[in-house]
């Protein structure tokens, strides 16, 4: 019990349980099986942005840009197949393959010329957007593929409603679902994914550790920009038109999701599973303020305080904790 | 000591080539008064805007509630002048309403300011967090507010702040200059501005040696705050209405200027004259390419390279430095 109390996901996961309590007693809907595979597969846009940042804040950098990369990635690709066809494998080829190339160059940027990760990326975020929207024009794509369109519809298995409505684990949301375990065994059991939590903690004791820091940072910022172009893809699929101005601007309430699950901004802190809650916590928010008939100008007053109040509490926690130990610092 | 200098020439020779450039490439219009004025009014706001995120990035923090503050704080004035002045029949009297709204929209954004100083100072939450989560929480209130409408319908007095021209130059201008001005004596001058670049460079050490670094900060954070609002005030008279959600675009812009100007995200260093140099550099570039008829979005794309040349530049010259001194 004791232990359970020291991680920040605990009390992630209580707010929860206590604010799905109350939803359930105002709208019973809440609770319903349908809703909750609804809720999911609405929110793994989300979800698999989070992944990728969570990478970021653990190696102890930021990625901003990340919302531009998805966008380039999703036009890329929507234009690309719809020239010259394809099938759904090359549009996740496309989508990765760009994802990965906007990753890797700000990558370069950052471990050649050691320009704060922060400004890195907000440059290109300015640089990958406005270079799109000339090129682009800013026009909307709508005629996508039959096949995209069929891709999108396809359920893993399938329940019914008793008015007679199916629902059931559509296949975007297992994309999501993949995403996550394969991200968990990286940061979990490989070197790489070790590396980018020494690297987070302390740059230079990773580097005495012997973790290559050139490939450990190349890997965090092709990750995320894998993610965001897989994300970018699924945003497709979700909703499929592609507009190039749906995305960007979004990155801060990624961000806001990502750190709520726990991940620290100083890095070296931060798990998927704090990251799913805190997805979580945004997506039930959201969806229960509907199902309560609040207002949904209230939104962002609500989230905004729950932000503030967890930041707060989890500064407190690591004040009481960091006066209790006693530290020795070894420049 | 040597290296900041070279920053500002650095700078400097940016903003006289591409001034020259731009010259050369609109040799009829760039060098108008019309052109001159219109750049002079749309520099006020973001340039305020960017004071306001640049003393907190001196400290070694920085402020992402800017731009909702800004907002929130001109729709308490706006507010205020819509129930109490009729525009098209003024009550005697109304000076004083005025002055009244302007100081409960400035009050406002310093209260934010101080919250976000004590979240930042006191509760010890880093400042990226604080201020992210108060810019959701200000943006939403400014939603729940407004209800999503303009508010419209401003008296012509107030109108006169971001429209108005004295003696050629517009009222915006001289208001930021002013405020540029007081940026730059508080920050070079007085003992909050030298403790500000000591607890960016090393709280630690200012800490011990005797500065009160919770006070500074939420100093800083109330500075902030009350720059964002004055930069609302500019913002609502332009737009002659209030409303949530205006300017957002200009958030991250404001932390490129002050980069580029030459303030570094880590804290401690930045100069109020480097952040007006790179303002203009950016208002020319933005204002040339308009007249050439460029897409506004490639524009932006080209602050993003001019931010990243500059940071490859100082990155390089400083490995020179380096080696020529071993």
């Amino acid at each position: 019990m004791k232990n359970l109390l020291k991680h920040h996901e605990t009390y992630v996961l209580l707010v929860i349980i206590i604010f799905s309590a109350i939803i359930t007693v105002i709208n019973p809907r809440f609770l319903t099986l349908e809703n909750f595979f609804d809720v999911v597969k609405s929110y793994s846009f989300i979800g698999i942005l989070a992944v990728g940042v969570t990478f970021v804040l653990i190696s102890g950098g930021i990625d901003i840009s990340f919302t531009a990369v998805a966008t380039v990635a999703q036009y890329v690709m929507a234009v690309m197949i719809i020239r010259y066809g394809g099938n759904i494998f090359t549009a996740f080829l496309l989508a990765a393959a760009v994802g990965i190339s906007l990753g890797l160059i700000n990558a370069t940027l950052i471990y050649f010329f050691n320009i704060p990760t922060i400004i890195t990326t907000i440059a290109t975020l300015n640089i990958y957007y406005g270079i799109l929207i000339v090129i682009s024009g800013g026009k909307w794509i709508y005629a996508l593929p039959g096949w995209f369109r069929a891709f999108a519809d396809i359920r893993l298995f399938t329940l019914c409603t008793d008015e007679g409505i199916k629902y059931g684990l559509s296949i975007i949301t297992s994309i999501w679902i993949l995403v996550v375990i394969i991200a968990w065994v990286i940061l979990r059991y490989t070197k790489l994914g070790r590396g980018i939590y020494a690297m987070g903690g302390s740059m230079n004791a990773a580097r005495r550790a012997g973790f290559n820091i050139f490939r450990t940072q190349m890997f965090v910022y092709s990750f995320t920009g894998l993610m965001a172009g897989l994300a970018g893809l699924v945003q497709a699929l979700l909703v499929q038109t592609v507009a190039p101005n749906s995305i960007v601007g979004k990155e801060l309430d990624v961000i806001a999701a990502v750190v709520l699950g726990g991940a620290s901004l100083a890095g070296g802190v931060g798990t998927l599973f704090g990251t799913i809650l805190g997805v979580t916590l945004i997506a039930i928010m959201s969806n229960g303020m509907t199902l309560m008939r609040v207002s949904s100008f209230w939104y962002n007053v609500f989230i905004g305080l729950i932000i503030i109040l967890s930041v707060a509490f989890s500064a407190y926690q690591r004040r009481t904790k960091a006066k209790r130990a006693i530290a020795v610092e070894v420049e | 000591m040597r290296s900041r200098h070279s920053e500002l020439i650095i700078l400097g020779c940016i903003t006289t080539a591409i001034f020259a450039l731009m010259w050369v490439f609109n040799p009829n219009q760039f060098l108008r008064i019309g052109n001159l004025q219109n750049m002079a009014f749309q520099l006020p706001e973001l340039g305020l805007l960017s004071l306001a995120m640049m003393v907190t990035m001196l400290t070694g923090g920085i402020n992402l509630s800017i731009i909702a503050t800004a907002n929130l704080s001109g729709i308490v004035t706006a507010l205020i002048l819509t129930a109490m002045i009729n525009p098209d029949a003024p009550p005697p009297g109304s000076g004083g309403i005025i002055i009244l709204a302007i100081c409960a929209g400035l009050l406002t954004a310093m209260l934010i300011g101080l919250l976000n100083g004590i979240l930042v100072a006191v509760i010890d939450v880093s400042p990226i967090l604080a201020t992210l989560g108060m810019m959701i929480l200000v943006n939403g209130l400014t939603i729940v507010i407004t209800k999503g409408y303009v508010i419209s319908g401003l008296p012509n007095a107030v109108r006169f702040i971001g429209n108005g021209v004295v003696l050629g130059i517009p009222m915006g201008t001289i208001i930021f200059a002013l405020c540029a001005g007081i940026m730059a004596l508080i920050l070079n001058l007085t003992v909050l501005g030298f403790n500000i670049y000591m607890v960016g460079s090393n709280p630690t050490a200012s800490n011990f040696a005797g500065v009160n670094n919770t006070a500074v900060l939420i100093k800083t954070y109330i500075i902030s705050g009350l720059y964002a609002g004055i930069a609302a005030m500019i913002m609502i008279s332009r737009f002659n209405s209030a409303k949530a959600g205006y300017g957002e675009s200009y958030l991250l812009v404001t932390i490129l200027a002050s980069v580029l100007g030459g303030t570094s995200a880590a804290g401690g260093f930045g100069k109020v004259s480097g952040l007006v140099m790179s303002l203009i550099i950016l208002q020319i570039a933005s204002s040339g390419f308009n007249l050439l008829g460029v897409s506004a979005f490639l524009t932006i794309a080209f602050w993003g390279f001019i931010i990243i040349l500059v940071m490859v530049v100082n990155f390089i010259s400083a490995k020179v430095l380096e080696r020529k001194a071993a």
